[in-house]
């Protein structure tokens, strides 16, 4: 059950090209997340900006109580949350959506683009858990954006990188690696969070082999709890359904929504 | 006098046109769905009144994403209605909150007066629900909607219209979008309204530089927020001096203080909107920080503050 906790920070730096981890301590939300869902998080008292902001559940040790978040700074409400530090309380909602489906004993890989790669990390830990053969797949401008190698290490797991200019990894886009990733055994599921062609290319790829998986979506949202009916995407292979990113996801099979497929 | 002794006498509750509230705070129409969606973080049996979803006679998708924007201080929406319709909403999602003992005031939304007499008949035969609202100001969908709440005519025959359907405290939701909101709230009063919620979000809309495009998939939305405030204010003491009906004021509300400055403004209860989004139990703050003002200032009820700052 989600619910309002005010958390305390721990911890929150800079670890890449306007990305930064955020750690706090919130036992309540901690206790009941999984991987995939969100918080909503309110940047202090202020009325300007006055809306909370989703972000994803980058790790969370329920034991420790602990969520961590990693963000990248594109406004105003970022840019407050990057002001945040060490023991300050900051009022969070959560844990929100629906998370993603957990398969058991089977090869999967999970594909980030950007920061996108922040809800594959808490994945990562529970499929690890599920014994399933984890692939991580993370693409991104160029190495500076590149700061999750260390954490997707220490779960065991095999960590690819694709750049753009090629100063990390493959040189190229995530999704070429991702075909000559994936041709030489066969994979069972696909878990992907990034820009929207990205993912579209992804689940175009998934359904001309017959790969079945999940994507998470990112969009602007007001209540983030299915009130306000603020973030509808629609259904694909329909002109007038629509789902709430919010509530019915943010997680949702590679074919059921429409994705835009250019700019990001 | 004792503080106990004074806390025994203090009434916080509400007669809003007929409309009995435990207290002065409601929840806005299409910020707190059917109530659920907020039922793990608030006691929705502790709000004044939860206005649900705007609801039409047949189900409606809505308008296409983006459907939201946030502005200084505010945000625009173009929901677009989106709502499984009048019968889903009286069968599927009333009956918990009934259970819950919730005060529900349907929010009803026609493309003709014939639609809202309809609707209005069908809730009427519906136990459970405490009033209506009517929701002749939407600015988001293209029949209906905001042109009823325009014309000072069609809002006295909608009013008239639903009125003949039921005996149910009737309350129409006015539009900030006119010149002369006064006008508009006589036609309500002429046309037998019990009380008026004001006011509905002011048209706007953003522009995205990228793509020079409008951000909105619907172009225009309703601003709503702290932005709004001082319009409503200033449009709910006018309506205050010159229409004798009691007043469900909102706009922008964030807390107490807020609230406070619409009730001394004309209005006798409040709805708070945009706010659930940035503090899902502002409500039930708010009704207890009414409460605690009620209590220092030596009061014995929030209705002495009603209007308490019309000159």
């Amino acid at each position: 059950m989600p619910l309002a906790e005010k958390g305390t920070v721990i911890s929150n730096h800079q670890t890449g090209r306007d990305l930064w981890e955020m750690e706090f301590l919130a036992p309540g939300i901690a206790a009941e997340s999984k991987p995939g869902q969100f918080v909503n998080v309110r940047l202090g008292d202020y009325s300007d900006p006055l809306l909370r902001r989703p972000l994803s559940l980058y790790d969370v040790e329920p034991d420790a109580g602990r969520i961590t978040l990693l963000y990248k700074i594109v406004g105003r409400g970022t840019q407050l949350l990057s002001r945040y530090g060490s023991g300050q309380l900051i009022d969070v909602m959560g844990p929100l959506g629906l998370g993603f489906d957990l398969v058991q004993n089977r090869r999967v890989i999970l594909i980030g683009g950007g920061v996108g790669i922040a809800p594959l990390l808490f994945l990562t830990r529970e499929l690890v858990a599920r014994h399933n053969e984890v692939i991580v797949l993370h693409g991104t401008g160029s190495s500076d954006e590149l700061c999750s190698q260390g954490r997707f290490s220490k779960l065991g797991v095999e960590y690819k990188v694709a750049t753009m200019d090629g100063s990390s990894g493959y040189k190229g886009l995530l999704t070429d690696m991702m075909k000559e990733a994936l041709e030489p055994l066969p994979t069972d599921y696909i878990y992907t969070c990034g820009p929207e062609p990205m993912m579209s290319a992804v689940a175009a790829y998934a359904s001309q082999h017959g790969i079945s998986g999940q994507l998470s979506l990112e969009e602007h949202m007001a209540c983030g709890v299915g009130a306000c009916l603020g973030c509808a995407r629609k259904l694909k292979e329909t002109d007038t359904a629509y789902v709430k990113i919010c509530k019915d996801g943010p997680v949702f099979p590679l074919d059921a929504v429409q994705l835009s497929t250019g700019g990001s | 006098m004792n503080e106990e002794t004074r806390e025994n006498l203090i009434d916080m509750s509400v007669n809003l046109g007929g409309l009995k509230m435990q207290n002065p705070v409601a929840v806005a129409s299409g910020t707190f769905g059917y109530g659920r969606e907020y039922q793990d973080f608030i006691d929705i049996s502790r709000i004044g009144a939860v206005i649900v979803k705007g609801t039409t006679l047949e189900e409606r998708c809505g308008n296409p994403a983006p459907r939201i924007y946030e502005t200084p201080a505010g945000m625009l929406n173009a929901i677009g209605l989106e709502n499984p319709g009048i019968d889903v909403f009286l069968n599927v999602y009333l009956p918990s909150l009934i259970e819950d003992r919730v005060t529900v005031i349907a929010n009803i939304a026609g493309n003709t007066v014939d639609e809202y007499a309809l609707l209005s008949r069908k809730i009427d035969k519906h136990p459970g629900i405490a009033g209506i609202e009517l929701n002749i100001s939407c600015p988001n969908v293209k029949q209906g909607g905001m042109q009823f709440g325009t014309d000072p005519d069609l809002v006295k025959q909608v009013v008239e219209a639903v009125k003949s359907e039921t005996s149910l405290p009737v309350i129409p939701k006015l539009s900030p979008n006119v010149t002369d909101i006064v006008s508009i709230a006589r036609a309500a009063r002429d046309g037998g309204a019990d009380a008026l919620s004001m006011i509905n979000t002011l048209m706007g809309m953003a522009v995205d530089i990228d793509r020079r495009k409008p951000v909105l998939g619907n172009i225009f939305g309703g601003l709503s927020g702290p932005a709004i405030k001082p319009v409503a204010l200033r449009m709910i003491y006018q309506v205050y001096k010159e229409v004798d009906l009691p007043i469900l004021g909102g706009g922008g509300i964030l807390n107490t203080r807020d609230a406070l400055e619409f009730i001394m403004a004309g209005a006798s209860a409040v709805s708070i909107g945009t706010g659930n989004f940035v503090n899902p139990v502002v409500a039930e703050e708010i009704a207890l920080g009414l409460e605690k003002y009620v209590t220092e200032q030596g009061l014995t009820g929030i209705n002495e503050l009603v209007g308490a700052a019309v000159l």
